[in-house]
């Protein structure tokens, strides 16, 4: 066997992976991305702790992962945008349309969130780079 | 030899792309026809209710329209944008609902009650639509009104020495029995309000 044809056959399972990230639909069991406001989240804030317990950054992906689900499990109400979630209630907010949203939360130290609603990954380099954010976990 | 080897593993290339290629669209579970396009509170809570004079001339309060789904939104009669927007939607969301509009009813409450009158609100929310009902207060009032719904606004003074308000400008949607249900982002077309009105009338 010829070096290029050596080189052929190591490469043709990245060619693969590659075509498979690429073209490959994009399968999620729900559309809902869940951020949770952990129990004690008010205590710590008065206590003076300012570690973010949500991202200040929530990227979204239409038709994918497009519905935004905050659950408030803190035993205090807290403010997303212009909703106040009481103790052990969810909002759910689907979106439509690719964005960038800032929303005031009191959940995070420096009082705001933002959610960037990017559009659906139609072609394939918009599919590799959803699956890349995915497995970087970003 | 090698060349049969080469096509060999192109075979499991292809098939990807093929398939890929056949079905490239996301798969993800479809939303339910029953699904609101506002934001969604769950578990439903009681609306907080509001104490008020309305612009028709009685007191406001959410329990005089249970029964009816209701559409509450804070603002100001000398807004040059962002409420003449909101009004002009939900008039049109009333509409596109036919006779079903009888049991919608607008709540506006304003964040300016030093310019914003009973009669000043009336005649505003009346050029949108003559049903829409205004709510006003003094100051103190209509702080805890905004307060109870998490409700911000902030006086910017022109060099002149007039002002505007910057405020929230999301639309509260309160069902028949006075749950508040869902929260529908500024912006949001008349056709997403309508959608979302004929799930929250029957259900």
């Amino acid at each position: 066997m010829s070096k290029r044809r050596r080189w052929l056959l190591a490469a043709l399972p990245a060619l693969a992976l590659l075509a498979w990230a690429g073209f490959a639909p994009i399968e999620v069991p729900s559309r809902d991305a869940l951020f949770e406001i952990p129990n004690g989240t008010y205590a710590r804030r008065r206590a003076g702790d300012l570690v973010d317990i949500l991202p200040s950054k929530i990227t979204l992906t239409l038709g994918v992962d497009d519905v935004l689900l905050l659950r408030n499990l803190d035993d205090v109400p807290q403010q997303f945008g212009p909703t106040i979630l009481m103790p052990g209630q969810s909002f759910r907010l689907p979106f439509e349309v690719a964005s960038e949203n800032r929303f005031d939360c009191t959940a995070h130290s420096s009082g705001q969130m933002i959610v960037v609603v990017e559009p659906e990954p139609v072609w394939p380099w918009q599919k590799m780079r959803w699956r890349a954010r995915r497995w970087l976990g970003s | 030899m090698n060349r049969m080897l080469v096509r060999l593993a192109l075979v499991p290339l292809c098939f990807c792309a093929s398939a890929a290629l056949a079905a490239s669209d996301p798969v993800t579970p479809a939303q339910p026809a029953t699904a609101l396009k506002a934001g969604v509170l769950s578990p439903a809570m009681p609306a907080p209710e509001l104490a008020l004079a309305a612009t028709d001339g009685k007191p406001l309060s959410l329990a005089r329209f249970r029964g009816k789904v209701v559409l509450l939104a804070f603002g100001f009669s000398n807004c040059g944008e962002v409420c003449p927007i909101t009004l002009t939607t939900l008039a049109g969301a009333r509409k596109k609902l036919g006779p079903e509009a009888g049991d919608v009813q607008v709540v506006y409450i304003t964040v300016d009650p030093e310019r914003d009158s009973a009669a000043q609100m009336k005649k505003f929310l009346g050029a949108f639509d003559p049903s829409f009902v205004g709510g006003v207060g003094s100051r103190a009032e209509i702080d805890a009104a905004q307060k109870s719904y998490g409700i911000s606004s902030n006086k910017i003074t022109y060099a002149n020495g007039g002002y505007t308000i910057g405020h929230s400008s999301s639309i509260y949607m309160i069902d028949r029995a006075g749950r508040l249900r869902a929260v529908m982002p500024y912006g949001r077309s008349s056709d997403d309000f309508a959608h979302d009105l004929k799930i929250l009338l029957r259900s």
